[in-house]
């Protein structure tokens, strides 16, 4: 996966709590066993009238929306099921980052690992984001490195932000060769536990 | 220190912990089925990788199968879906419950019934569901498919410890009450994100009272709750549940597993970062109203109207919700009618369950207007339940008796609910388009929705249940 360390795109805001994987990806696209392709089917049954046309009144079909790669979303995004078809489908679709006050536990964990920024900031701050955003003010910049979300040289918000996922990110490193030059210390837990060698099927 | 029962479990499992990093937390049991594993093995291959503990991954088909001619699988892209898994655990050396077994069923009913899921265990799986198998006393979470990857390669997973939040539940629960309605109550209570980023532990005496059953129940919706898991501490009724199931402990070997496990409890004074305390004698049955689970009400409540109180972001969530469910703002529920009722999906699918929607159901005939299908949570829960002739009450009564699998919980499989129709629904999410474009769900316990299918609209089921003697209604083991 390509690092990530300064972005800059256009953001688009969805102002809406409570935004599900059943929204994000209904059901009927988890059948597919490719990890790729998801994005024309994000939020679909919003983003589609039931001939197929796109709904002009989602908030991503508005024509400022177009081409945009960072999601000002609102709180417990992403909540429900466990899918990652849901971070698939974003990515896919073009975001990059997503801003929201608060994420689904499993989902903002699904996000990370496919190197999606997702950041949390408090309700006000966001809602000053927005702001801007509806004024006009639509590209701006995400520094990892920095922890900032900037319009031009401005700094609009300071985030924090997980060490370790930030490493992780910003070298795009994949989680598993990190964790397989640990065998010896897996291999050494499961001769101490004895419990583990149960059910053999 | 003191410690509670999720300390326990996390450190014994903990192979590695650097400090200011995620520990990397050993798995016991995986289990797997075909919507959120093809592309995990297919990141396998890739990398050329093997499946690190393939004894320790267990594998079933349940999300996308149909419940009706089982073996006739029109949609090709779900047929693709469980030939892969098929081939995957072929090629892996993984043990998988297929169609054809009279053992396959909804994974997280399974798992328990064939004495996988066990007290102490770390148990992971693609689907945010699998909390279910913390009522053994089991750190049973979701895990995403890069997660699912992972396991497979290292029986390991890197995590943040969670906090915890203790849900203490007290007092005699009502006539008619189940344990959905009390989860569903203490969602609609406090919200659907009270959990985030927490474990819960449900302690009290209510739900020391709760059979094994009733227990799954409750943590399965832990995640409707926010909560990354939810368990209970085992106790006799634990143990007398797994004792000689097919791949639990037999034996010796069980006692002294069952004294091991005597030690999985939270010492008295343990510290939680969160305490919430419910009134099981407040809670009535539930209805959700609602696009989310936290928009439920007692049966005899009304669906909530505007106010002064709300603010403008409420109250539109208010009015997008009573917009996509076709619902007046303070209307009473059993004004409303339902066109079908499902009774299955990992919350309320086993045996007890369908013994508590038959009660209700026996003797009565499903409403005109009303589809009413069962949905057992497994082939053997299946079986267990015709051989009380639990089949012929349902089917005498209209309702159409189907194989086990996920079915209209989810409706990836032909199980859906038509656009604008309403569904009374022992499953979880009432989330929009849930059960099918513009389906609208209304989440019950199974002996409401039995209720539902005989009146044609949402009615409360104690009035059923009258007749019923003392502790009767639960009709639960």
């Amino acid at each position: 996966m390509p690092g990530f360390k300064t972005f800059t795109g256009t953001a688009a805001v969805l102002d809406r709590d409570n935004v599900d994987t059943d929204q994000i990806i209904p059901k009927q696209f988890l059948k597919r066993v490719e990890r790729s392709g998801f994005g024309k089917y994000l939020f679909f049954d919003w983003r589609f009238n039931r001939d197929g046309s796109p709904n002009p009144e989602f908030e991503l079909n508005r024509p400022e929306a177009e081409g945009a790669e960072i999601l000002l979303a609102g709180d417990n995004f992403g909540c429900g099921s466990s899918r990652e078809h849901a971070p698939w489908a974003l990515k896919d679709y073009g975001f990059k980052v997503i801003v929201a006050p608060d994420y689904a536990d499993i989902f903002y964990n699904n996000s990370l690992k496919n190197g999606i920024l997702v950041i949390k900031l408090p309700a006000e701050t966001i809602n000053s984001l927005k702001d801007r955003v509806a004024a006009g003010d639509q590209r701006l910049t995400v520094s990892l490195n920095k922890q900032e979300i900037l319009s031009g040289e401005e700094v609009l918000a300071s985030f924090s932000f997980d060490p370790y996922w930030k490493e992780m990110i910003q070298n795009g490193w994949d989680e598993i060769s990190i964790t397989l030059k640990y065998e010896d210390e897996i291999s050494r837990f499961e001769k101490q536990q004895e419990a583990v060698k149960q059910p053999q099927l | 220190m003191t410690k509670t029962i999720i300390d326990k479990v996390w450190e014994k499992h903990t192979v590695m912990q650097e400090e200011n990093k995620p520990g990397l937390l050993y798995i016991d049991l995986h289990l797997l089925h075909e919507v959120t594993s093809p592309q995990a093995f297919a990141g396998l291959r890739e990398k050329n990788r093997k499946v690190r503990r393939p004894d320790l991954c267990f594998a079933t088909m349940d999300h996308n199968i149909p419940t009706k001619n089982r073996f006739v699988i029109d949609d090709s892209i779900a047929l693709k879906q469980i030939q892969t898994l098929e081939e995957n655990c072929k090629e892996y050396g993984i043990h998988l419950e297929g169609l054809e077994s009279d053992q396959q069923g909804i994974v997280h009913v399974i798992g328990p019934e064939l004495g996988l899921t066990l007290p102490g265990k770390t148990i992971v799986c693609g689907d945010s569901h699998t909390s279910t198998h913390g009522a053994f006393g089991a750190l049973a979470f979701g895990i995403g498919t890069s997660e699912v990857e992972h396991v497979l390669a290292t029986q390991t997973l890197w995590q943040q410890k969670p906090k915890q939040l203790k849900v203490n539940i007290e007092g005699k629960r009502g006539f008619g009450v189940t344990a959905k309605d009390i989860i569903l109550a203490l969602i609609a209570q406090y919200g659907t994100n009270v959990g985030a980023g927490h474990v819960i532990e449900f302690t009290g005496e209510t739900v020391r009272s709760f059979t094994m059953e009733e227990r799954m129940t409750l943590c399965n919706m832990s995640i409707e709750a926010g909560a990354k898991a939810g368990l209970v501490a085992p106790d006799e009724k634990t143990y007398e549940y797994i004792k000689g199931r097919k791949y639990a402990p037999q034996g010796e070997q069980f006692e002294e597993k069952v004294n091991e496990w005597k030690a999985l409890r939270s010492d008295a004074d343990a510290k939680y970062d969160k305490v919430i305390e419910i009134n099981a004698a407040e809670v009535e049955p539930m209805v959700t109203w609602g696009t989310n689970p936290s928009m439920g009400v007692g049966i005899s409540g009304n669906v909530p109207s505007y106010s002064d109180e709300q603010t403008q972001q409420e109250r539109e969530s208010l009015q997008k919700a009573l917009h996509y469910m076709g619902l007046n703002p303070g209307q009473s529920l059993t004004e409303v009618p339902v066109q079908h009722v499902f009774i299955g999906s990992c919350t309320n699918s086993r045996l007890s369950d369908l013994r508590a929607a038959a009660k209700v159901v026996k003797g009565r005939k499903v409403h005109g207007g009303v589809q009413a299908i069962v949905v057992p949570g497994s082939q053997q829960v299946k079986a267990k339940a015709e051989q009380e002739g639990l089949h012929l009450v349902f089917q005498e009564a209209g309702f159409d008796w189907r194989d086990s699998g996920c079915s209209m919980c989810l409706g990836m499989n032909p199980d859906i609910v038509p656009e604008g129709e309403r569904c009374a629904s022992t499953s979880n999410r009432n989330f929009e388009g849930r059960q099918g474009k513009g389906a609208r769900t209304h989440l019950v316990s199974p002996e409401m929705a039995a209720a539902a299918a005989i009146e044609g609209k949402f009615t409360d089921v104690r009035k059923f249940q009258s007749g019923f003697r003392e502790g009767e209604q639960y009709a639960r083991i």
